[in-house]
């Protein structure tokens, strides 16, 4: 490693403001901080720093988000056998999804990272982490037969208008990813939402056997109830059709185990997110108007995107709610709404994107009152201290 | 068994490198020195230049704005050198010692006979004042207002900080005078604050006629910011003042002798010292006979502070001790490159963040180094500070008041009651690398400048 060391030091002057380069400043640093931890010292405040910085954050949520790619990968390559009535075999499936889904990464990470380097280098700054995770979480939310220009469209999207006009990293007031999908939802409905989509080669519709449904659980919910779901086992298993990285339970589960263990992802979010949905479940148990108010409440928490949402999106911690008791409140309302929207609206089966969407809005609003609580619970201390002195 | 206050939230740091429990004589340092920096928001004024003699006791500067408050000498000798900074400040006023040993009578006391008036002015001229220090703002306590309490911490909790109760041995008689001194200058009372989780010294026990805090929970339970948050919060317009437990002693002595006797037990420690010990010294001593020949590398490459190793300053081999400073800790600096060091398993990095894996192995002590391991970022991470901020205060929100200067924000998300230390696990825990303590002064000296 000296050597590339060696290199790096004899190359930097020229990267340097006045140098040959100077203007890829930024580009120069996020490539050597990547490879090499800085040799900075501490100069002011404390003479020792933790470990952490925004790099293993960002690579820890990374390595949580890799079972749910993984398990896409795999989900991708069995639904097309499912429909086309080929072969279950293992790796000719990986292959299939492999030739599906990483088209669909590069193009996520280099439309996105592209924007970003510009942007880091027209402000001077350095080149901010967040985009390692939203480059990821754009491709396991979209349905795998989404054309690559739509994804390149939608990422450009999500990264300037949604994140750098606030004024970049940890600015932003929607989660980036999650408005690259509702961009493609709202802009091209066809491409996003129908029985066709979910599975890979169902939209051009060659060799697919006959009566093959393409349908996602939260359709057949919408339409029939509990009747024609999958089992609830293959439903948090993930053999559905669904988004690249939404449909498997068990491998946004072991997600959302890393994020917790490792302190990144708020657990309380995830917690009052479920407990939220499971409560408007229960509720619309009661009334049980429709098939779909019928479905026992735990049943949204295995289909559509409600896990995936509640574990990485919700968490956001930008975009969410920042004190820890306006965490509870956040993450509650998002499930309740979920459901809710999910239920009563039919057009919109992906109610956790736009409920989460929605409370990215508000949860300014649910932190301002919090801190107002603080204020006047410390003013009334503070009086009372006054008084006996 | 009286009433504990729990502290939860909070890190100790396990840091190598403790002092151990034993005296060792060093050299008496040569040089001296009296910085205006260690005193936040003062403007000092010369009242000696390069040459002249001094005694103990002799004033070397003032505060420009409210010249009562003077800075003394704490060894008598000629004022060595006067080093400045950039604009010509003050940085360092430096008195070498010779063999003379004149110091400036002040005259005995009996603080229980002496009206408030006649104890500040006594405090004043020995030089003693500063070691009195008001909340809000943690800056010289203004001597024309009383406040509604004083609060000394008897014990500290920052990493490798020395034990207070082997500190205070044998000084029953001092500190005693000296709380007699502070009673007098409140008309609240005065608070000790004691760990709750071990028998503290007599000398701190024993004292009548105050009142006896305990805490128990993790660094920062022996900050005297979270003690008074927990104890008898400040409000807007109120004053509490905080001394600590070895300037009270200093206090007490001029009392009982008349003079300013600087001596006080300073712990030397850090992954760097050879034998870390405690050592008796002066107030503003040259660090160097402590630190020679008992060190592990070249003084190169390492870091000397004054202080701990999360709110200290920086000093050089060479350096003196700070003017509230109880310890010398030296550790390795950081600068080398790490390959890929963000990426890896981390089984040897101590981290409070459960990143790295060195969380399963069972706890020991490590060796820190100084580099910021990462680079600065935006704020993305949330609940992070509140982790280790035990105040009923939002840190983050503070900070971005701070940063957007909106006084009445700050006003009331507590600026008052906050001082760098209290904030000072927040900066070692940040993921963004943010320099949160320098922060938290702009942030005061803003308030003193718009609201004073």
């Amino acid at each position: 490693m000296k050597a590339l060391r060696n290199f790096i030091d004899r190359i930097k002057p020229n990267f340097e403001p006045g140098g040959k380069f100077g203007a890829l400043y930024s580009t120069f640093d996020a490539f050597e901080t990547f490879l090499f931890v800085p040799n900075e010292v501490t100069k002011k405040g404390s003479h020792i720093r933790d470990y952490i910085d925004m790099k293993r954050t960002m690579i820890i949520v990374v390595m949580a988000l890799a079972p749910a790619l993984l398990f896409g990968i795999w989900n991708v390559g069995y639904q097309n056998a499912l429909a086309t009535g080929s072969e279950i075999s293992f790796w000719p499936m990986v292959l299939h999804g492999l030739i599906k889904v990483l088209p669909i990464v590069v193009v996520s990470y280099v439309v996105g990272l592209a924007i970003e380097f510009a942007f880091a280098q027209v402000r001077k700054h350095e080149v901010n982490e967040g985009f390692l995770v939203s480059g990821f979480l754009i491709p396991l939310i979209v349905p795998v037969d989404t054309p690559l220009w739509m994804i390149a469209l939608a990422t450009a999207f999500a990264v300037i208008i949604g994140k750098e006009v606030f004024g970049g990293t940890g600015m932003n007031i929607f989660n980036p990813a999650l408005l690259a999908r509702a961009f493609l939802f709202f802009a091209y409905p066809s491409h996003m939402s129908g029985d066709y989509v979910w599975v890979s080669g169902l939209t051009k519709g060659e060799g697919i056997i006959d009566g093959f449904s393409g349908a996602t659980p939260l359709a057949h919910a919408t339409l029939t109830g509990a009747e024609n779901l999958p089992s609830a086992l293959d439903m948090f298993f993930g053999f559905i059709p669904g988004s690249i990285g939404e449909t498997s339970t068990l491998a946004i589960l072991i997600g959302a185990a890393i994020l917790v263990v490792s302190g990144i992802g708020s657990w309380k979010i995830m917690v009052s997110t479920v407990a939220g949905g499971l409560l408007m479940g229960v509720i619309l148990n009661l009334f049980a108007l429709n098939p779909f108010m019928e479905i026992p409440p735990w049943y949204h928490l295995i289909m559509g995107g409600f896990a995936f949402g509640a574990v990485f999106m919700a968490t956001d911690p930008v975009t969410g709610s920042q004190t820890e008791k306006g965490k509870w409140i956040y993450g509650f309302l998002i499930g309740l709404l979920a459901v809710l929207v999910r239920v009563f609206n039919p057009a919109y089966p992906e109610g956790m994107m736009l409920s989460i969407l929605l409370m990215n809005a508000f949860a300014p609003l649910i932190d301002y009152y919090v801190i107002q609580g603080n204020i006047k619970k410390r003013k009334k201390i503070a009086a009372a201290a006054a008084k006996n002195s | 068994m009286p009433k504990v206050f729990k502290i939860r939230r909070g890190l100790n740091i396990p840091m190598k490198g403790e002092a151990e429990k034993v005296f060792t004589r060093a050299e008496l340092a040569e040089f001296y020195a009296v910085k205006p920096t260690d005193f936040p928001g003062l403007t000092p004024k010369l009242s000696v230049s390069e040459g002249d003699r001094v005694k103990v006791g002799s004033p070397l500067f003032f505060d420009k704005f409210r010249p009562e408050v003077m800075f003394t000498s704490p060894v008598s000798g000629v004022v060595h050198f006067i080093k400045r900074g950039e604009r010509r400040r003050i940085l360092e006023v430096i008195v070498k010692t010779d063999s003379s040993r004149d110091f400036e009578d002040f005259g005995r006391g009996n603080p229980t006979e002496m009206s408030s008036a006649e104890i500040t002015d006594k405090l004043l001229k020995a030089g003693l004042w500063p070691t009195i220090r008001q909340r809000p703002y943690s800056i010289i306590a203004n001597p024309e207002r009383k406040p509604k309490a004083i609060f000394i911490s008897g014990f500290d909790t920052s990493p490798l900080a020395p034990d207070m109760d082997f500190a205070v041995k044998g000084e029953a008689e001092s500190f005693s005078a000296g709380v007699e001194v502070l009673k007098k200058l409140t008309d609240g009372e005065v608070n000790i604050g004691l760990n709750g989780d071990y028998p503290a010294s007599i000398v701190f026990t024993k004292i009548k006629g105050v009142k006896h805090n305990y805490f128990s929970g993790p660094h920062p339970a022996g900050n005297v910011g979270v003690q008074i948050h927990r104890v008898n919060p400040v409000g807007k317009g109120q004053v509490v003042w905080v001394v600590n437990p070895l300037d009270v002693i200093i206090i007490g002595r001029l009392f009982l002798k008349g003079v300013y006797n600087a001596t006080k037990v300073v712990a030397l420690a850090g992954s760097e010292v050879l034998k870390p010990r405690y050592f008796i010294i002066k107030t503003g001593a040259s660090i160097v006979n402590m630190v020679e020949d008992n060190l592990t590398a070249n003084p190169e490459e390492l870091r000397f502070i004054s202080g701990n190793v999360l709110t200290g300053q920086k000093i050089d081999y060479d350096g003196f001790l700070g003017f509230y400073d109880n310890m010398v800790s030296v550790i390795p600096e950081g600068d080398y490159h790490e390959f890929m060091g963000w990426l890896k398993p981390g089984f040897k990095k101590y981290s409070p963040s459960s990143t790295f894996l060195s969380k399963l192995l069972p706890q020991k002590k490590h060796k820190f180094d100084t580099n910021l391991h990462g680079s600065p970022r935006a704020y993305v991470i949330t609940g992070q500070y509140e982790k280790v901020f035990p105040m009923d205060i939002y840190p983050v929100h503070l900070i971005k008041a701070i940063m957007a200067k909106d006084i009445d924000k700050m006003e009331n998300l507590g600026i008052y009651e906050v001082a760098e230390e209290d904030f000072a696990l927040c900066e070692y825990v940040c993921t963004s690398k943010t320099n949160v303590q320098a922060i938290i002064r702009d942030g005061i000296n803003l308030m003193i400048k718009e609201v004073g």
